[in-house]
């Protein structure tokens, strides 16, 4: 068993030094009923390095890759390229296979990282602070949603039309286990607005996002008036981090707590995760911030050094009182995140955001131009809902069937909204192509013939 | 003006209906380095034995209990700038909230300083 | 001869006198001097290369930021300097030995990684048509497999991101049990023991319950006596979060009975499986008569911790708790797998959806390349590896330090700091063995423990390896009990020397700030 070093020897002998007959013997405390007489039954004894890459790579092997074909699928991750030294910096063993710095003495690379990270998810929100991370997205969203609570003294909370329906559902999961109302604005593609309308004195926060989930973007400034008129705050929610280097972002909004995905952002697609929570805040909400932060510091000859900090709002000192019981974050996602973004600096990430930005209008442009598609989305980053004249889960298998992997059916996020059973959302990146444009278009419109 | 104690290791400086509010000396060196104060808004009505405000260390937050009912009138804002006055002048420069008293018989079950410093001496 | 007297010294020559230490350069041998990326003049640049944008007409309409982000770019060789200079402040598990009580920090197989990489599971896309992911899919209930049948559970959710997810997933699966029983409003409390993990308390807390804390015995084990006191009334009572084995890193001799008495209170059993590496392949939860129990894949099943974090939590649900796990969830069927997205049809009772996609998928490869690499046959040995290995350093070290409590542990030993000198303490010790060069063990945690130090070697060390490290922290013990004052200033030898956390909290400094005018002027 190659990742086990002690031999049948050290085990004699260490058996021997504790006293103790055989390692049964450390096992008595377990009640005789549950003590099985030999291995778990059922399972496989193990197996060689070749054996278990072969198998697994023959799992791999059953899907389709985002690179092997014309891929156009968005909706809270994307397909972005990730420059090959950032996976060379996160296989590094000393910030791969390390703790949380608990010990900042010897942890101040993964702290100084922490500390780069926090400014520069600070600086592409406009928000004054930001943590060092969450799980994804939607459980950001989730708690901002009870912060805001906590943080006024409030148990309403308003959701807008265009909200991933992923974070409103995790959202709406977390507020009404601790008897917060939830309000759900109805579905709709250009309706971010609405929450202006929706706030009123019980109300802690309202939620709105840009690019929404059907890509439209808004300027949400009247919905943080609003709400600042109600003494309630303003949560900017994003699912595509790249758009903060073109449009608006919440901190030009007027937002108090700003939360989204940066998966795309130095991170693979994986299926859904590990990704990484983006968590910002204005200045005067940090002591109600869930999650780790990293400050600066001296140690005891005046060098400057950085240590984990405010830790009394943390589950393992406030305990029952914690502002969150989180514990494990993204670090090592957070850590190709600002590796990424390292490289990128802000000119780069404005420089690729117009590329995301002029790639999605041109397939716009092409898909608009076949017989039968209308484009719902009045302003979009990278991202747009289109109407097709037949069901999306058709086209989609259609286009499947052509090698492009068209987007997302709406019916998938909203099952019950039939006006929207015929509605696509897709995506371009820096990574689409004219090709991949070109058949995109010929496809959906053999499709549609 | 007087001043009485609590077992809670809170102090009550009481003058007219006003009592001033704060931690002992006693406290301030158990907590260690106190790195923040949260304070209640001005308003609040508190009744005794609610959490009134919270001081925290690097490794420790702990509840300052309202030691008599009330409404806070003030709150010492000067210490979210500089909690460090909680261990250098607790009981003085340091005071938590000013509270309007609404029950003053609260107070006499309190300790006066004798008493408490002889309730120190026993912990 | 030729008396060819040309080329280098070869030999050391003695110097008399120490050289100073302090170099211009900042930069010490192999220690590299490295200033935040913000004090670079890469200010307005980039070190990426991207094709012109043809000047498109925008359909931003309007919204559009004001000002770029200001932020440095550094080109690729600064970039990858910038963080293999950083990655040498950092200690790790493939460094050396890292002994930090109830993490876990075992061997990362390299294999995992590789696999974790191939990009028929990194590049595939959560939305993407699920005809186009079966082989994910099939990971993902291959997984499932293999942590139902090693905890002996009906039902695992997947989706929750980290163990305190999971811990999550669990209490929210017993509150919407209680909602199903109408009993949602009047069973609040749960009971948590004292020695938990302070996630515990924080989670029932999220999940809007009461926690009513229970006291240990002077084995480290539940106080039976208190935990009969709390459960005589019954009607409020929603469950048990316990750990086990617990945070002592004993097994909790009286599981069954505790089982037992809280589902005769109407209540669930939630057990924080953090510790699972103790009993992997040779007990299994299920067993035990609990209800639902997270698995921290970034501590039994070797997904490396990556500083903190990302983890990954499945949970295991019993039957009880099955019907109200989180969608997303998988099922198998004529046309192949699938996945039930929302809380309806055949996930009505769903309590809902914890998290934006299907959970760690970069995780779920790595921990199914483990424990396919081990097999059932070499899970048991991890186990008894690590529960051997700690046994070992309790035993070696109990004559100079004191052991918490009475006899043998389980995959961890915990000591308690009566053993050292007035004025000495558990930091001092923790940091003394920095110099030494190990990383801590966990220190005043559990809190039942005075000054405690938790130690988890795990099975990834060999026999010499403990060896050595017993007999660095033996030294270390010694000098704490002979009141050695020169501890409190340790570490000497690492990056840093002890930073001023106080400071840190009192004035956050959370991001980097241009220097002042006058500060600039000055220099």
């Amino acid at each position: 068993m190659r990742y086990l070093p002690l031999t049948q020897e050290d085990r004699a002998d260490m058996l021997s030094a504790i006293g103790a007959n055989s390692v049964d013997d450390f096992y008595t405390d377990v009640p005789e009923s549950a003590r099985l007489p030999g291995t778990v039954p059922g399972l496989p004894d193990h197996q060689g390095e070749f054996a278990v890459e072969r198998y697994l790579t023959k799992l791999a092997s059953k899907n389709v890759t985002a690179s092997d074909s014309a891929f156009f699928v968005g909706c809270g991750a994307y397909k972005h390229h990730v420059p090959a030294s950032i996976d060379m910096v996160i296989q590094r063993s000393e910030f791969l296979t390390t703790y949380t710095p608990y010990q900042p003495e010897i942890a101040q690379g993964t702290l100084q990282t922490l500390f780069e990270f926090q400014t520069q998810v600070a600086e592409i929100t406009a928000m004054d602070v930001a943590n060092a991370s969450m799980y994804d997205g939607a459980t950001s969203c989730a708690e901002a949603a009870v912060m805001a609570c906590r943080a006024t003294r409030r148990k309403k909370v308003v959701l807008s039309g265009g909200l991933h329906p992923h974070y409103a559902a995790s959202t709406k999961l977390l507020c009404e286990a601790q008897g917060i109302e939830v309000v759900q604005l109805p579905a709709a593609i250009d309706g971010e607005l609405e929450l202006a309308g929706a706030v009123d004195d019980a109300t802690a926060c309202v939620i709105g996002q840009s690019p929404n989930v059907f890509g439209t973007i808004t300027d949400m400034t009247p919905v943080a008036d609003a709400a600042h008129e109600k003494k309630a705050l303003f949560v900017s929610v994003f699912t595509e981090a790249v758009s903060l280097g073109l449009v608006k972002p919440p901190g030009e909004m007027g937002a108090d707590i700003a939360v989204g995905e940066g998966q795309s952002i130095g991170n693979s697609l994986n299926f859904g995760g590990p990704y990484v929570g983006l968590f910002a805040a204005t200045q005067k909400l940090v002591r109600q911030m869930p999650g780790r932060l990293c400050g600066e510091t001296t140690d005891a000859e005046g060098k400057r050094g950085f240590v984990l900090t405010l830790s009394t709002r943390e589950q393992h000192i406030r305990r029952d009182k914690a502002t969150s019981n989180i514990c494990t974050n993204s670090g090592l996602c957070a850590l190709a995140f600002t590796a990424h973004m390292t490289l990128l600096g802000g000119k780069g990430l404005h420089d690729l955001a117009v590329l995301n930005h002029e790639a999605a209008c041109d397939l716009a442009d092409a898909l608009e131009a076949v017989n039968g598609v209308e484009i719902l989305t009045p302003r979009f980053f990278n991202e747009f809902a289109f109407r097709v004249p037949m069901n999306a889960a058709d086209a989609l298998q259609g286009l499947l069937d052509r090698d492009v992997v068209g987007g997302v059916r709406v019916s998938r996020l909203y099952p019950h909204e039939d006006e929207l059973s015929n509605v696509i959302v897709c995506a371009a990146t820096e990574c689409t192509t004219p090709e991949d444009i070109a058949a995109y278009a010929s496809a959906l419109k053999e499709i549609l013939s | 003006m007087t001043v009485k104690y609590t077992e809670d290791h809170e102090w009550v400086s009481v003058e007219g209906d006003t009592a001033t509010v704060g931690i002992t000396s006693y406290a301030a060196e158990q907590l260690g380095d106190v790195v923040f104060v949260e304070l209640p808004e001005e308003g609040r009505n508190s009744n005794k034995g609610d959490e009134l405000a919270v001081v925290e260390s690097v490794k420790a937050a702990s509840d300052v209990y309202a030691p008599v009912s009330g409404i806070v009138k003030e709150a010492n804002s000067e210490l979210e700038g500089a909690p460090e006055t909680v261990n250098q002048d607790p009981e003085g420069k340091a005071w938590f909230v000013k509270m309007l008293i609404t029950d003053p018989t609260q107070l006499d079950a309190m300790m006066d300083a004798d008493a408490y410093k002889a309730f120190c001496a026993d912990l | 001869m030729s008396m060819n007297s040309q080329g280098r010294p070869s030999t050391p020559v003695a110097t008399g006198s120490q050289h100073d230490t302090e170099t211009v350069s900042g930069s010490k041998g192999l220690y590299q001097f490295e200033p935040l990326i913000f004090e670079t003049d890469r200010w307005g640049k980039t070190g990426v290369d991207l094709p012109k944008a043809k000047g498109t007409k925008s359909r931003l309409g309007g919204v559009e930021r004001t000002g770029k982000a200001e932020l440095p770019g550094l080109s690729e060789p600064e970039t990858v300097r910038h963080y293999m200079r950083l990655s040498q402040r950092n200690y790790a598990i493939d460094l050396g030995l890292f002994p930090l009580g109830s993490c876990t920090m075992k061997h990362n197989p390299r294999l995992n990684e590789k696999m974790a990489r191939l990009p028929g599971f990194a590049d595939i896309h959560p939305m993407q048509p699920q005809a186009s992911v079966q082989g994910a899919l099939e990971l993902i209930d291959e997984l499932a497999t293999w942590l139902k049948t090693l905890t002996g559970m009906p039902a695992v959710a997947m989706s929750p991101k980290a163990g305190a997810h999971g811990e999550l997933c669990g209490m929210l699966a017993i509150r919407q049990a209680l909602i199903s029983r109408g009993e949602a409003d009047t069973r609040k409390r749960v009971l948590v023991p004292a020695s938990a993990h302070g996630t515990n308390p924080a989670t029932a807390a999220q999940c809007g319950f009461i926690v009513d804390e229970i006291g240990a015995d002077k084995r480290g084990r539940v106080d039976m006596d208190d935990l009969r006191a709390k459960l005589e009334k019954t009607d409020d009572v929603a469950g048990i979060m316990l750990t086990n084995p617990n945070t002592c890193g004993l097994f909790e001799t009286d599981i069954k009975e505790i089982a037992d008495l809280i589902h005769e209170a109407g209540g669930y059993f939630y057990c924080d499986g953090a510790n699972f590496n103790a009993i992997v392949g040779r007990v299994r939860p299920g067993d035990l008569g609990i209800d639902a129990m997270h698995i921290n894949l970034h501590k039994t099943f070797s997904t490396p911790h990556g500083g903190g974090g990302p983890g990954s939590g499945p949970t295991v649900l019993s039957e009880a708790l099955a019907p109200f796990a989180p969608v997303p969830f998988i099922l198998k069927d004529e046309d192949g797998f699938r996945l039930v997205e929302e809380a309806e049809e055949e996930a009505k009772e769903s309590f809902g959806r914890m998290a934006s996609f299907h959970g760690q998928m970069g995780m779920f490869v790595r921990a199914l390349s483990y424990m396919l690499s081990h097999g059932a046959d070499g899970l048991k040995q991890v186990a008894e590896d690590a529960v051997l290995n700690a046994n070992y350093i309790q035993a070696k070290l109990k004559t100079v330090m004191t052991p918490a409590f009475d006899g043998f542990c389980m995959h961890e030993a915990l000591f308690s700091d009566k053993f050292t000198a007035e004025g000495i303490e558990t930091i001092d010790i923790a940091k003394a063995l920095i110099d030494e060069g190990y990383h801590p063990m966990t220190m005043y945690f559990p809190l039942v423990v005075h000054g405690a130090m938790l130690i988890e070697p795990t099975e990834t060390e060999s026999k010499a390896e403990l060896d050595r490290f017993c007999g660095a922290l033996e030294s270390v013990a010694r000098r704490a009990a002979q009141d050695d004052d020169t501890l409190k200033g340790a570490p000497y030898l690492a990056p840093m020397k002890r930073l001023d956390e106080t400071h840190a909290a009192r004035k956050p400094v959370l991001k980097w700030a241009p220097p002042a005018p006058e500060q600039l002027a000055a220099e």
